[in-house]
């Protein structure tokens, strides 16, 4: 496991919010993920050691969380809402747009690498539905059109690097 | 015995019969009482209460009281307390009862329920049961008797999980046939304190593994197949041998350590296919050391030794022997024998005018069901007076005396010398009669050689560590070949000189009851199956080497003797 | 009758222009005075106040709080936890996300009294992990409010000290039912416990006695503490005390979140007047009022029955538009106020495909701990997934209603009802639509029609 010091620092501070070690596991898994992007093979043993558990009890964890993923993913993390108030407004159409717009499938990285899209569940925010999060941002009312136009930002960013 | 302190008792009604039970019982157990049988999967009486699986519903009331005054309120209609039945139903597991408790198994509401329970586990179960080892003890198999539709209302695809995994190197896990009840990570949590099993993934797709990289290879592996309610976990030494209704149980003793876990022989037409526990809450629970489970193949073993000479032979040349040097004969007794035998060994000691030494072993105990004295029965030989002190490892004695030249004849009982510290040379240099099952450098060494039998095939008893004495009983005839140990015992006493002693453990229980003050009311027929507690105050000064074990403390520290 | 008028102490500075979510702008609209107030009282003249409100819990079981909090067992000698469940995640509700977005010291100056009036020295916020900005404003909230000596050691001289951590979850609903919640901050897969005996109020967080309080539950306790239980109860109607945030979604015009007095405004209301009415050329066909786990209700089916007004019984007459939004009407036409989450359908939505879409959350987002959850949240799903996108059957309609009646009481959780409900109700309330599907999937359907599974 090849974390950034930062990352480790609040790894270190983090544990100390808790009576037992244990309660940092979602903390740590966060932590590390937001470092390396997804959780590598060794994440289980690693969170073990530092929490006193066994690596059985972290991946039970990882494998609960659907936010927690194990392989690396696109650049950019495209999230779209599939539960009932999205998709009456047509969530289903938006996640197909931004399917089309990378070439790719739900849950696959686009062939280009830039995204990975998926579907995920209720993300609270039924009254602006359909909505989309990209990486940590909300996207709201997000139609067909709104998907090209967020699909187009992402490819002009990817040329500019 | 101190009888022990009469716990709380609170009387409940189950299905209409009155029970006074300890306070604390659950309803499961409560109901067991009174022969009432409430389903159930994940609940296991030696683990940590859950309630996942939902089988043992049942409907559940109290007695109706007025909420202001506390005064019972009557039903003028039976004339009895008002019961207020709680209108759904609750789990027996974790439910504990309480005064006035009322249950209900058999309501159309519990019925309902568990007919429900049982279509779902059903529905993504593969229904593989003629090719599956749990088949005949599978609870599934059981309570869809009683509980299932007897069709299939589930037309969808079944969820696809792993099959065949070797999840240690003897357990296999079929995670298909899985109810997900979490009774094996339970155990290896909680029990075997080796915590490598759990669930990944999620919801009906929840899969149970061992952490990859790991393996349930712990010497308690086993036990997680024995709780398995279904066919999941399997025992990879039994998978596809036998169909386990056409074996027949026979209660027996775990001879590997002093614990005396209580087992189960398995066995058809003379052959053993498997040991599992027996349950024993004084002893072992409901949990047996894997080790445990393969001590059955010393009985077909390769170095299995066989007479080619009538018994009556091998006595009299043996007669000859003790007759050639009185005064100059040693007997090594063993403290793997039975209290029986021990009995015998003792009675030809005296005969002989011999000194009688028995061999230790020592390990390192594992807390559990194994204890530092890897001998089953060291306190069965201090109780029938074969030996006063612990024996020591090495027969360094013995030795002494064989260079000596003071001993000529050694009788070697269930012990290779060798082994003991015994040199070649040393084994060389006297006669040896030799009594054992298996070859090794004693019988090879010895000018006269009883086969004798495995525990396996004999009945008997042993003292554990709790100076609990138990029963052993035979589950397969003895192999050809082969005499009876209490057999051939009885005669080289009578060609020693001795008494004429009964081989049959019935009669001959009447002369132990008669010799031994400690076994004075006791027959081998009124033993309990759960043993019986003798008084150990006599031997409290002996240094014995056990630690903690399940079920057993060390009167005082240990001695640092587990070198091991 | 027209609407009454939104009355928002909650939402009070929600989509405010130029309202900020630092100290600085919550200190200048009179932020963090009740606290100051409140740790020079006696805590239990706070419970008291909160018991005299008739608060009820918002997220979603309507518990009352004084209750809930009267429940906690104070003689273990153990530490008291307060936990903030801001796990947001009902489908269809959308409040919390607003308050700790826009107004994150409302709830961390209600958390800080509410701790105070419980003895609690360490509190936590878990809240949802699709919020991580959310959480980093409360992460920054919490330094800002420790810094001004409201959260932390020696809290305003007093001598009272308390901690408040943020914990992120993961993605997993199921964190939402309070002892899933604890499990899954304790490290743990959020399995829900059994109760008995792990009642949170005395084997909760670490084996301690511990509170779960819904974000805007907390936030009305503030409300209390300022303005007294009596004064509260004043607001909406008795039994169903201050106000009720609903947040609408689906077919209206004017998706949203409103804040009324409890009781006082009708599903007609909140829907034709403050929500706009239906889509251009649309009527409502039916619409789920409390999250969507709640029964739904048909548009045309009328309930009727007799009903406590005061201390009088009255007949009632009601359809889905004359019901009042409160959680006793509510739950006396068979569905519930929940967390307030209303979902509109209009007449574009299939019945099928819309709990097509509901089964699949469901089964989704099941712990898999409990057999009939477990199995019959997923079954329900394959049943009306397969009816949508294979072959639909006549004979379904029936076996998705058997299997949703062998689940609801025989969980560890409300789980178990929440994945049920829809099923049951669907069936009860639009039986002729789904036996008709086998037919309606032959008709071609319209090029703009949207999928919802």
């Amino acid at each position: 496991m090849n974390l950034k010091p930062e990352t480790l620092s609040k790894i270190d501070e983090v544990i100390t919010h808790y009576p037992t070690k244990r309660s940092a596991t979602l903390p740590l898994l966060h932590l590390i993920q937001e470092d390396v992007g997804h959780l590598p093979p060794d994440t289980s043993e690693w969170v073990a050691a530092k929490l006193e558990l066994q690596p059985i009890n972290v991946l039970e964890v990882i494998t609960f969380y659907p936010m927690f993923r194990q392989k690396p993913i696109g650049r950019r993390h495209i999230k779209v809402c599939r539960t009932l108030s999205c998709a009456l407004l047509g969530g289903y159409k938006t996640c197909a747009a931004f399917e089309k717009e990378f070439h790719t499938h739900l849950g696959e990285v686009s062939p280009d690498g830039e995204v990975t899209v998926d579907f995920v569940e209720c993300l609270a925010s039924c009254g602006t539905a359909p909505v989309v999060m990209i990486d940590d941002e909300l996207h709201e009312k997000v139609d067909c059109a709104k998907a090209k136009q967020l699909s187009d930002q992402i490819k002009a960013e990817a040329k500019k690097r | 015995m101190i009888a022990p302190a009469k716990p709380d008792l609170v009387t409940v009604n189950i299905d209409g019969q009155e029970i006074a039970v300890p306070k604390g019982t659950n309803v499961i157990e409560a109901a067991r009482l009174v022969n009432v049988d409430v389903p159930h999967y994940c609940y296991h009486p030696k683990l940590s209460v859950v309630g996942n699986c939902r089988m043992c519903l049942i409907e559940m009331g109290m007695p109706a009281v007025d909420p202001a005054t506390k005064a019972p309120i009557m039903d003028p209609a039976t004339g009895k307390q008002k019961i207020n039945w709680i209108p759904r139903p609750q789990i027996g597991c974790g439910t504990n009862v309480s005064p006035g408790l009322h249950v209900k198994t058999t309501s159309p509401m519990v019925k309902d329920a568990r007919e429900g329970v049982m279509e779902f586990l059903l529905i993504n179960h593969p229904l593989d049961c003629p090719i599956c080892d749990q088949a005949g003890e599978c609870k599934l198999q059981e309570q869809a008797t009683g509980y299932g539709r007897g069709y299939s209302r589930f037309v969808e695809q079944k969820n696809v999980k792993p099959k065949r995994t070797q999840l240690g190197p003897r357990v296999t896990l079929d995670d298909e046939r899985c109810i997900l009840c979490s009774r094996c990570i339970r155990f290896s949590k909680e029990i075997a304190q080796d915590d490598v099993l759990g669930f990944v993934d999620r919801g009906s797709y929840s899969t149970l593994t061992c952490y990859p990289g790991k393996k349930l290879e712990n010497n308690y592996s086993l036990n997680t197949v024995d709780i398995c309610p279904v066919g999941a976990l399997t025992s990879t030494d039994f998978r596809f041998k036998m169909r386990v209704w056409f074996l027949k149980q026979t209660n027996a003793i775990d001879t590997e350590s002093s614990v005396g876990a209580n087992t189960l022989v398995w066995s058809r037409e003379g052959t053993i296919y498997r040991i599992t526990p027996r349950r024993n809450d004084e002893v072992n629970d409901t949990w047996l050391a894997d080790s445990a489970r393969v001590l059955y193949k010393a009985v077909k073993a390769a170095d299995r030794l066989a007479a080619t000479e009538t018994i009556e032979v091998l006595v009299a040349r043996a007669a000859a022997l003790f007759k050639s040097t009185p005064g100059a004969i040693a007997v090594v007794g063993s403290a793997r024998s039975t209290v029986e035998e021990q009995f015998f060994t003792r009675h030809l000691a005296t005969a002989l005018k011999a000194s009688a030494q028995l061999v230790s072993r020592v390990g390192q105990g594992d807390k559990l069901l194994i204890s530092a004295d890897r001998n089953p029965n060291v306190r069965g030989a201090l109780v029938t007076g074969l030996i006063k002190t612990l024996p020591a490892q090495q027969l360094t004695d013995l030795a002494a005396q064989i260079d000596a030249g003071k001993i000529k004849v050694v009788v070697a009982i269930n012990e290779d010398l060798a082994a003991a510290g015994l040199t070649a040379a040393q084994l060389a240099k006297v006669s040896i009669v030799y009594l054992g099952a298996h070859a090794n450098a004693t019988s090879a060494a010895a000018k006269v050689v009883f086969p004798t039998l495995t525990v396996f095939e004999k009945s008997g008893t042993y003292v554990n560590q709790q100076f609990r004495i138990q029963k052993t009983l035979k589950a397969v005839p003895a192999a050809a070949g082969a005499t009876d140990d209490l057999v051939v015992l009885a005669q080289l006493v009578a060609a020693a000189g001795g008494a004429a002693l009964p081989a049959e453990l019935g009669l001959l229980w009447k002369v132990i009851a008669a010799e031994v003050p400690a076994l004075a009311t006791m027959t081998f027929a009124n033993l309990p199956e759960t043993g019986l507690v003798l008084d150990a105050t006599p031997y409290a000064a002996l240094p014995f080497v056990e630690g903690e074990t399940l079920h057993y403390k060390p009167a005082q520290p240990a001695v640092a003797a587990a070198t091991a | 009758m027209p609407a009454p008028e939104q009355h928002r102490i909650i939402f009070k500075h929600i989509d405010e222009p130029g309202y900020t979510n630092d100290i600085g702008c919550y200190l200048r609209n009179g932020g963090y005075e009740v606290l100051k107030k409140a740790v020079a009282r006696k805590p239990e003249d706070i419970i008291d106040e909160v018991k005299k409100s008739g608060l009820r819990g918002r997220g979603g079981a309507g518990f009352p709080c004084g209750v809930k909090w009267g429940l906690v067992d104070r003689k273990s000698g153990k530490p008291i936890y307060l936990i903030v469940n801001a796990d947001e995640s009902e489908p269809g509700t959308f409040k919390d996300r607003y308050i700790m977005h826009q107004d994150p010291h409302q709830l961390i100056e209600s958390t800080m009294i509410s701790c105070f009036a419980n003895n609690v020295k360490q509190a936590y916020i878990y809240i949802r992990g699709e919020m991580p900005h959310g959480a980093r404003i409360l992460e920054k909230a919490i330094a800002e409010a420790r810094v001004a000596n409201f959260v932390g050691p020696n809290i305003l001289g007093t001598g009272y000290s308390c901690e408040i951590f943020v914990h992120r979850g993961a993605g997993a609903y199921i964190c939402g039912e309070e002892t899933g919640l604890i499990e899954s901050l304790e490290g743990k897969r959020a399995n829900p416990r059994i109760k008995p005996p792990y009642f949170p109020a005395v084997l909760g967080l670490y084996q301690c006695p511990t509170i779960v309080n819904n974000v805007e539950t907390l936030c009305h306790v503030k409300y209390i503490a300022e303005h007294g239980g009596a004064e509260y109860a004043k607001i909406g109607t008795p039994g169903n005390t201050g106000t009720r945030i609903f947040c609408v979604s689906g077919h209206v015009q004017r998706p949203g979140y409103y804040e009324f007095p409890a009781g006082t405004i009708t599903m007609g209301q909140l829907l034709n007047e403050v929500c706009g009415g239906p889509l251009p050329g649309r009527k409502f066909k039916a619409v789920i009022p409390g999250g969507s786990s709640a029964k739904i209700l048909r548009f045309g089916e009328r309930f009727k029955g007799k009903r406590k007004v005061g201390t009088e019984l009255v007949d009632y007459d009601w359809g889905v538009e004359d019901v009042p939004m409160d959680f006793d009407s509510l739950g006396m036409i068979g569905t519930m106020g929940g967390s307030g989450g209303v979902i509109v359908m209009d007449d574009t939505v299939n019945m099928v495909e819309a709990l097509a879409n509901i089964n699949a959350f469901y089964s989704h987002e099941s712990c898999g701990q409990c057999t009939p959850c477990r199995e019959g949240s997923l079954w329900m799903k394959k049943i009306t997934s397969r009816m949508v996108h294979g072959q639909a059957r006549n004979e379904d309609a029936a076996l998705l209603k058997s299997v949703a009646d062998q689940i609801p009481g025989r969980t560890i959780c409300a789980f178990g009802e929440a994945c049920s409900w829809p099923t049951q109700s669907f069936i009860a309330k639009f039986g002729d639509e789904f036996k008709q599907y086998p037919e309606t999937k032959k008709t071609a359907k319209p090029a703009d029609a949207v999928a919802l599974v």
